[in-house]
């Protein structure tokens, strides 16, 4: 592993890709659309780096470009600082686990794994004793002879990944790897994933459109929106100062304040839980509750204020009905401005 | 699935009765112990023609021709039936329609035009008509058989798995080695094994295209126009229906539900 | 090297996708269009009268033969009207047995049906001929069937009709008509059922919900969405009796077949070009019909 160990706190973190105003288009039925549109982006060497947005949003295009299963009609892809814009796939060094996993039908779980050293021209010993190693790792070791098909969709992820892995990549590139998984299982490969990538100290780059996964996970995160980044930081500046109002909805679901209503000019994000909710009109934004949903823990209300639908979100269980008047609290601090977009 | 009236029950079996009743009856005049007319029903059954045809010389040269053209035939269109459709599949390109329409082409138009203008051609350039001629023949319209078989697979083929192959450090001809041919062999073997069947039964591109060359199917035609061994005949039918159904038999095992044969482009 | 090589490739699909196509497309284009173009060059030659040889000099004459020869305009028309007729007969037959197949077997009873349907098809072409030989003969066993129910003189009335008719049925048209249906009524039976196989049940459905009677959900919404089909499979069925020579040599009704006409011009007479005029009539028949069908959507049925 050749790796991270520079990562230290003086020295400045290894850049492992860069993208520098790249553009990548598509021609569907006579209409191009630029599915990355002048996207600008540097990830560190061992960095757990997300692209999250909604599908269409251009973040696998931008996975694929950064793969070389793309090629970018303008602009520069740099890996470890080589320029490897027109590179084709199989001389990057970097591996992918597909999103559906895309495992060899016809090869067993040792094959597969062992695919890309057997294509290097590994010998057959050895190749035969890392894969097994990977297996091993990813506690797989038992289902080495069977065929893909054979293996259930956490299993078949596992293959997928010892497979990327085997060939010690040094950017790993994932794209909605836990999307075919159920909830239970999706939540402990979050964790698995997560120590993996630490402990092996390599570059991972996560495409997800479930926001919860790319917070949890992730070092940095990428917000696309329509082929450009809206924002790219550490996921709690993501979630508690929102830049525009498509990160501040789509990260963690915050409202979206018209300026007007209190007062000022602009629009505002404010987060459900900082919303104090109080019975009966008082000073400050008062309206009509729409509706309660019990969530648990929590309790969600939908209150009416104007034309605008605010929610907010109380710990433990609301004493309040439906139709009551109440009146709406939080403190500055919590209160951000957004940039208004073109 | 409601139940089928009995009225379409019926026209469903006597249709299914219908095509094959002859075959049938194939079998049986194979048997026959009458050796002058076609009568019904048949004096009486015998083995012994079976072993006068075998021991008849020109039917065996005959057969062994029909097997070396047909292999040839069959080598050839695997190989660029493969090309066209591993271009086809999946790339979008101005012309395309053309190009389908022209591999479609020898088996839309009635085999006698291929037949005339392969002649044609073939006098033109002085070439003599032999084994070489007929493989030409025989190839081009075989093209389109394995085309059909190897883009259906390759169509089912996800186009990840390309990816992750080169993604894994494969280079196209280690991806079309390891992952591409093992995918489709069996759609090789259907799309040859039909090949097989459709060369090996071919009459009319041949009669053109053989000079004084004697396919079994050419010995068959002759007898079909002037019959001189009917008994014979009648084992030798038996005989090339059981030749050309096995192997569609072994390819309606290697395909599900016999997809792949569907317009399989099987012509006369 | 070869790493290189697939280096360039990426990238450049284009480049791939034409090294692929070219060696099919020269022998495609080359050997059969070449030799299409040839024909063609051929009808526009004629037959020298004295010496009988070919004069390589362009003519109209040959095509005028097609025209102006009565007897030849009998061989045009005869052999339209019977790939016209079998192709109707081969319709009705075909479609009643695909949709028993497309709407009342599934799994692996329709994969059987579509079998039975298959071996005949791929069975070999001569020997159902043959077979058919065997079945039509005087004393074959359509004649003992219609002795043994002592109705032998429906038969003779039946072919004592006229165009029909004839000595016996392995001499008329009724016969070669049979033989045609039987050999090519496959090829129009996979197509229909394809086709049917596509219509949405639910669309049927719907169809009775709205308060369709049977025969009009029939005509309004499933011929409809079966044409593409019946236009594949009748592509199949009209061009390969348009060119058949076997058949009508083989049942030996009187009047020549254009496939019978190609065949004895190149062969005994030795006048290719009079035969590549005949079969630039198949060509352009189909060439039609082929146009026809594209705008019936009877490629996508193929």
């Amino acid at each position: 592993m050749t790796t991270a160990t520079s990562f230290t706190e003086q020295s400045k973190p290894e850049i492992a890709v860069c993208l520098e105003q790249v553009v990548c288009s598509f021609t569907t039925s006579g209409k191009t659309v630029r599915a990355v549109d002048q996207v600008d982006l540097e990830i560190a060497a061992g960095e757990f780096f997300s692209l999250l947005g909604p599908s269409g949003s251009g973040k696998t295009t931008c996975l694929r470009l950064i793969g070389g299963f793309e090629r970018p009609a303008s602009g520069v892809i740099k890996l470890f600082g080589a320029d490897a814009s027109r590179l084709p796939p199989f001389q990057r060094e970097l591996n992918t686990v597909f999103q559906d996993y895309a495992l060899f039908p016809h090869m067993s779980v040792l094959e597969n794994v062992g695919y890309a050293l057997m294509v290097r021209g590994v010998p057959k010993l050895e190749r035969i004793k890392r894969a097994t190693e990977m297996l091993e790792s990813v506690k797989l070791a038992g289902f080495a002879a069977r065929r893909p098909a054979q293996l259930s969709g956490g299993q078949r992820q596992r293959v997928a990944l010892a497979r990327a892995l085997v060939n010690r990549p040094r950017i790993l590139l994932l794209d909605e790897p836990l999307g075919a998984l159920d909830l239970k299982l999706r939540e402990e490969m979050q964790i698995e994933l997560k120590a993996l990538q630490r402990e092996l100290g390599i570059t991972f780059i996560y495409v997800t459109h479930d926001q919860g996964e790319a917070l949890s996970m992730s070092d940095r995160v990428a917000v696309f929106n329509h082929g450009k980044i809206e924002q790219m930081d550490a996921p709690k500046v993501l979630y508690d100062a929102p830049r525009t109002e498509f990160v501040a909805k789509f990260v963690g679901s915050a409202n979206v304040i018209p300026g007007v209503l209190i007062g000022r000019s602009g629009l505002f994000a404010l987060r459900p839980e900082n919303i104090r909710v109080l019975e009966g009109y008082h000073n400050g934004l008062s309206g009509e509750l729409l509706d309660i949903h019990f969530l648990g823990a929590q309790t969600r209300l939908e209150i009416r204020v104007g034309n605008e639908r605010i929610a907010t979100l109380q710990s433990g269980v609301s004493h309040l009905e439906r139709g009551a008047a109440v009146t709406l609290e939080w403190s500055e601090q919590h209160l951000r401005q957004l940039e208004v977009s073109a | 699935m409601t139940s089928a009236s009995w009225g379409l029950r019926i026209a469903a079996f006597l249709c299914i009765f219908f095509l094959h009743f002859p075959l049938f009856i194939i079998v049986l005049y194979a048997f026959t112990t009458d050796d002058k007319t076609y009568a019904f029903p048949p004096p009486g059954l015998t083995l012994h023609w079976f072993t006068v045809a075998a021991g008849r010389a020109d039917i065996w040269a005959a057969l062994w021709l029909s097997v070396q053209t047909a292999l040839l035939a069959t080598a050839i269109a695997l190989v660029l039936g493969t090309m066209v459709a591993a271009a086809m599949y999946k790339a979008k390109f101005w012309g395309k329609e053309s190009i389908t329409l022209l591999f479609i082409l020898p088996i839309a138009l009635p085999g006698i035009v291929t037949g005339i203008a392969l002649l044609s051609t073939i006098r033109r350039v002085n070439l003599e008509p032999g084994v070489l001629t007929m493989v030409i023949g025989h190839a081009t319209f075989c093209i389109v058989t394995v085309f059909n078989n190897v883009v259906a697979r390759l169509r089912r083929l996800s186009q990840s798995q390309l990816e992750a192959s080169a993604d894994l450090g494969a280079d196209s001809w280690q991806t079309f080695r390891f992952v591409v041919l093992p995918s489709i062999s069996t759609a090789l073997l259907a799309g040859g094994l039909l090949s097989f069947a459709l060369s090996f039964d071919e009459v009319i591109v041949t009669t053109f295209t053989a000079g004084t060359d004697q396919t079994l199917p050419i010995w068959f035609l002759n007898e079909l126009f002037r019959p001189r061994d009917r008994p014979i005949t009648n084992v030798v039918a038996l005989f090339v229906i059981a030749v050309t159904l096995i192997p569609i038999l072994l390819v309606q095992r290697l395909t599900q539900a016999g997809e792949d044969l569907h317009g399989g482009g099987k012509t006369s | 090297m070869i790493r290189r090589a697939s280096g360039v490739l990426h990238g450049r699909p284009w480049l791939g996708l034409l090294l692929l196509l070219i060696p099919p497309l020269l022998w495609m284009g080359i050997i059969y269009m070449g030799s299409l173009v040839n024909l063609l060059l051929y009808s526009f030659y004629a037959l020298d009268d004295f010496t009988g040889q070919i004069k390589f000099e362009p003519t109209l004459a040959t095509l005028q033969q097609l025209f102006t020869s009565s007897s030849n305009v009998d061989i045009v028309q005869r052999t339209f009207v019977m790939s016209l007729v079998v192709t109707i007969a081969c319709a009705l037959l075909a479609f009643p047995i695909a949709y028993f197949m497309a709407f009342h077997t599934k799994g692996n009873s329709k994969a059987f049906w579509i079998l039975l349907v298959l071996l005949p098809l791929w069975s070999s072409y001569l020997v159902r001929v043959y077979a058919w030989k065997l079945l039509l003969a005087k004393e074959g066993i359509i004649s003992w069937f219609f002795d043994t129910l002592g109705i032998r003189f429906v038969l003779d009335w039946i072919l004592t009709l006229p165009i029909i008719g004839g000595f016996s049925l392995s001499s008329s048209y009724l016969g070669m008509f049979l033989v045609f249906v039987y050999v090519w009524l496959p090829y129009m039976i996979l197509p229909i059922q394809a086709s049917l196989e596509r219509v949405p049940k639910s669309l049927l459905q719907a169809s009775s919900d709205l308060g369709a009677k049977p025969n009009q959900t029939f005509w309004k919404v499933l011929l409809p969405l079966t044409v593409p089909g019946i236009a594949a499979g009748s592509i199949f069925t009209f061009s390969l009796t348009l060119g058949d020579y076997i058949i009508p040599g083989v049942i030996g009704a009187p009047g020549f077949f254009i496939g019978q006409m190609v065949y004895t011009q190149q062969g005994t007479a030795g006048n290719i070009p009079l035969a590549a005029a005949f079969s630039l009539v198949p060509i352009v028949i189909i060439g039609l019909y082929l146009a026809l069908a594209k705008r019936w959507g009877a490629f996508d049925a193929l």
